[in-house]
């Protein structure tokens, strides 16, 4: 088997994908910068940045802190609103010819809901991402994602008022006691897929000021340190889909990815797309880079097209 | 931003300066692109490094000729400390230029250059530039000791203005570099200001020239993850055209600013009227 001759496109909603590796939310911004290290339509999707209906500072700096094989975060989702968006950052990533899977969020269902509407018909969004993994004022500072009723209600809400042929994808996050769980009710709700996972709750503290080292105190932690929890949940969600507990949805894997082994890795556990994120920070042009490794890793094993890995790890033994 | 480039670079000099070490980079394609004020990133170890996250420094000098791009590099951290060991043959991978470099001049100006510690570094190519175009410079160089200035030899063979400041009076005038600063600035009649050093000394730098309705630009050092614009943790909060202040990347859109622009006491917070503070939760 020769590399050049595996498979790689994904199906992705309705449409086929030229091959199923996608950049992680807030971490290739809204593709303009990246793009002088990669050309975005050679990726399957570019995910952009988690878009809220207003305008939002982001917290204070310093906002960011390395650690082992990771880092910590704590940007607080500055962005400049929906309508800045659809208007200046949207029309240039469809010129390039970019696929774009947009994340949305809301302190509200209602503010999900307003966002997505808003991305209804425009030019280029194959998929949305719900990111229900940040803080809800409304619920008393808890994280949508952490409770199974919430999580449910805003995929609801989204499903509700979004264009029926685009893809709506929940972003879990990793601090729950039962992430399958938490998949179910998403699913339930009408998730077509499931982006895992969102960084994980850490701290660092600064051995100088012997304070926090981040101006929020508390920020989330990315990069390979993490990736054994992301295979961990992938591979979890995926036996569950597979034993008809959950109904069987395409699950997209992030989470430390940085060579193509680690992307065949997130299919094995039964991935079918994976993000690359934090690995951008270290080298901007690792996603053509990944997608040599990932063919040459597929061949080596015989695999003639990615699909072929998704959820192999799962096969019973004989 | 330059249109960046990133490449396998070869160390080819490395020697001491100082406190400091300075890296003699080949990157003919990047050097081209180098203008005065523009940094470069630096990864640690290989791909399967700890250390994630790149590091960045000032862009001492780019070299067209000779294809190649010469940092200064403290030792600061874990990062730094490997990337000082580096040897001449060594590969780095390097991304190249990166931000906004200084404005530079239309015609002569004269221009007073204020650097603390590495601070330097960017600082040379830029006098050169200024006096290329029939303007004149003037140095104040300032470090807490001796072995942390950088470049007053070179700075010497620019021009006769130099100023030296050390905090414990090694060499130079003691003190900072804002003491001397007011006088310099009448003395060579300075129209300009361009200052590169850590954050409070950025901030007092402006305060002094804005007094004397001298044109401040001021090179920032934030924490960066990227380098590169992708990731939003370098932000600090500038006023902008519009006259509205928000959280703006230093690495895209600096790291050289209007220091009359950035808004220095409120540094490390989120002030009530900035753009989308509201959201946060904080009231204006
Ligand atoms: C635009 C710019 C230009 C710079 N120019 C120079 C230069 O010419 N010479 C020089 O010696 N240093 C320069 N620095 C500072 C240099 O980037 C840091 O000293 C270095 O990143 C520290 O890395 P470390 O691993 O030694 O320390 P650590 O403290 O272990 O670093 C941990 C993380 O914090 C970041 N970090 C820590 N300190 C700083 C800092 N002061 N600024 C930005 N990020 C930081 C690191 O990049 C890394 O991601 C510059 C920084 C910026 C932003
Ligand atoms: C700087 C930074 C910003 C992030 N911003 C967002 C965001 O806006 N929305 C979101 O859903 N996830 C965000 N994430 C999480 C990533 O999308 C991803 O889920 C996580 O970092 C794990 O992948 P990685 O280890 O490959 O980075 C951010 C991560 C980082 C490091
Ligand atoms: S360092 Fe990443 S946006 Fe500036």
């Amino acid at each position: 088997m020769e590399p050049q001759q595996v498979d790689l496109t994904a199906p992705f909603g309705g449409r086929t994908l030229p091959n199923p590796l996608t950049t992680a939310s807030g971490c290739a911004g809204y593709g303009r910068e990246l793009a002088k290290f990669v050309p975005l339509d050679a990726l399957g999707s570019v995910t952009t940045k988690t878009i809220m209906p207003y305008a939002r500072s982001g917290r204070a700096t310093p906002r960011m802190a390395e650690t082992p094989s990771g880092m910590l975060n704590s940007i607080g989702l500055q962005g400049a609103g929906i309508a800045h968006f659809v208007k200046h950052e949207l029309p240039w990533l469809a010129e390039r010819g970019a696929r774009v899977l947009v994340s949305i969020a809301g302190e509200r269902l209602e503010e999900f809901a307003e966002v997505a509407e808003q991305l209804n018909g425009q030019p280029g969004v194959i998929g949305l991402e719900l990111n229900i993994s940040c803080p809800n004022v409304a619920d008393r500072g808890l994280v949508f994602a952490c409770n199974p009723a919430t999580s449910y209600d805003v995929v609801r809400a989204v499903r509700r008022v979004a264009d029926a042929e685009l893809p709506v994808y929940a972003k879990l996050s990793p601090d729950v006691t039962s992430i399958t769980e938490i998949a179910a009710a998403c699913v339930q709700a009408g998730a077509d897929g499931l982006s895992m996972i969102n960084t994980t709750l850490g701290m660092a503290i600064d051995p100088v000021t012997m304070r926090p080292a981040l101006a929020g105190t508390t920020g989330g932690v990315s990069g390979p340190a993490i990736r054994p929890i992301a295979v961990r949940c992938v591979h979890q969600v995926h036996a569950e889909m597979l034993a008809g507990r959950i109904p069987r949805v395409p699950i997209l894997a992030m989470g430390g990815l940085r060579t193509g082994l680690d992307a065949l890795e997130f299919a094995l556990a039964g991935a079918s797309g994976v993000a690359v994120g934090t690995t951008l920070f270290n080298d901007p042009a690792a996603p053509l880079r990944i997608l040599d490794e990932l063919r040459t890793e597929l061949a080596a094993r015989d695999f003639t097209s990615f699909t072929d890995a998704v959820g192999y790890a799962h096969r019973p033994v004989s | 931003m330059a249109h960046p480039v990133q490449t396998e670079a070869e160390v080819v000099e490395s020697a001491p300066a100082g406190a400091y070490r300075r890296l003699v980079l080949r990157a003919p394609e990047a050097a081209r692109r180098v203008r005065p004020g523009h940094f470069a990133t630096l990864a640690v170890g290989g791909g399967t490094s700890s250390m994630l996250l790149r590091r960045a420094f000032s862009i001492h000098r780019a070299d067209v000729e000779a294809g190649t791009i010469e940092l200064v590099v403290a030792e600061h951290g874990p990062g730094t400390r490997e990337l000082v060991r580096s040897r001449v043959g060594d590969r780095l991978s390097l991304i190249a230029p990166l931000g906004t470099p200084f404005p530079l001049p239309e015609g002569p100006v004269s221009a007073l250059l204020v650097a603390g510690g590495y601070g330097s570094a960017p600082l040379f190519p830029l006098a050169e530039e200024i006096k290329r175009r029939g303007g004149q410079v003037g140095f104040i160089l300032g470090a807490a000791t001796e072995a942390r200035l950088f470049g007053v030899e070179a700075a010497r063979a620019l021009t006769q203005d130099v100023l030296v400041v050390t905090e414990d009076g090694s060499a130079g005038l003691t003190g900072l570099v804002t003491e001397p600063l007011a006088q310099a600035i009448k003395a060579i009649d300075a129209t300009v200001v361009h200052a590169c050093g850590p954050m409070p000394m950025l901030r007092a730098v402006t305060g002094i020239a804005e007094e004397l309705g001298t044109r401040c630009w001021t090179a920032v050092e934030e924490s960066m993850a990227c380098g590169v614009g992708i990731c939003m943790t370098c932000v600090l909060p500038v006023v902008g055209e519009d006259g509205v202040s928000r959280f703006v990347r230093s690495c895209t859109d600096g790291p050289v600013f209007d220091g009359a622009k950035v808004r220095w006491a409120d540094l490390g917070t989120v002030p009530a009227d900035l753009e989308g503070a509201a959201a946060m939760g904080v009231r204006g």
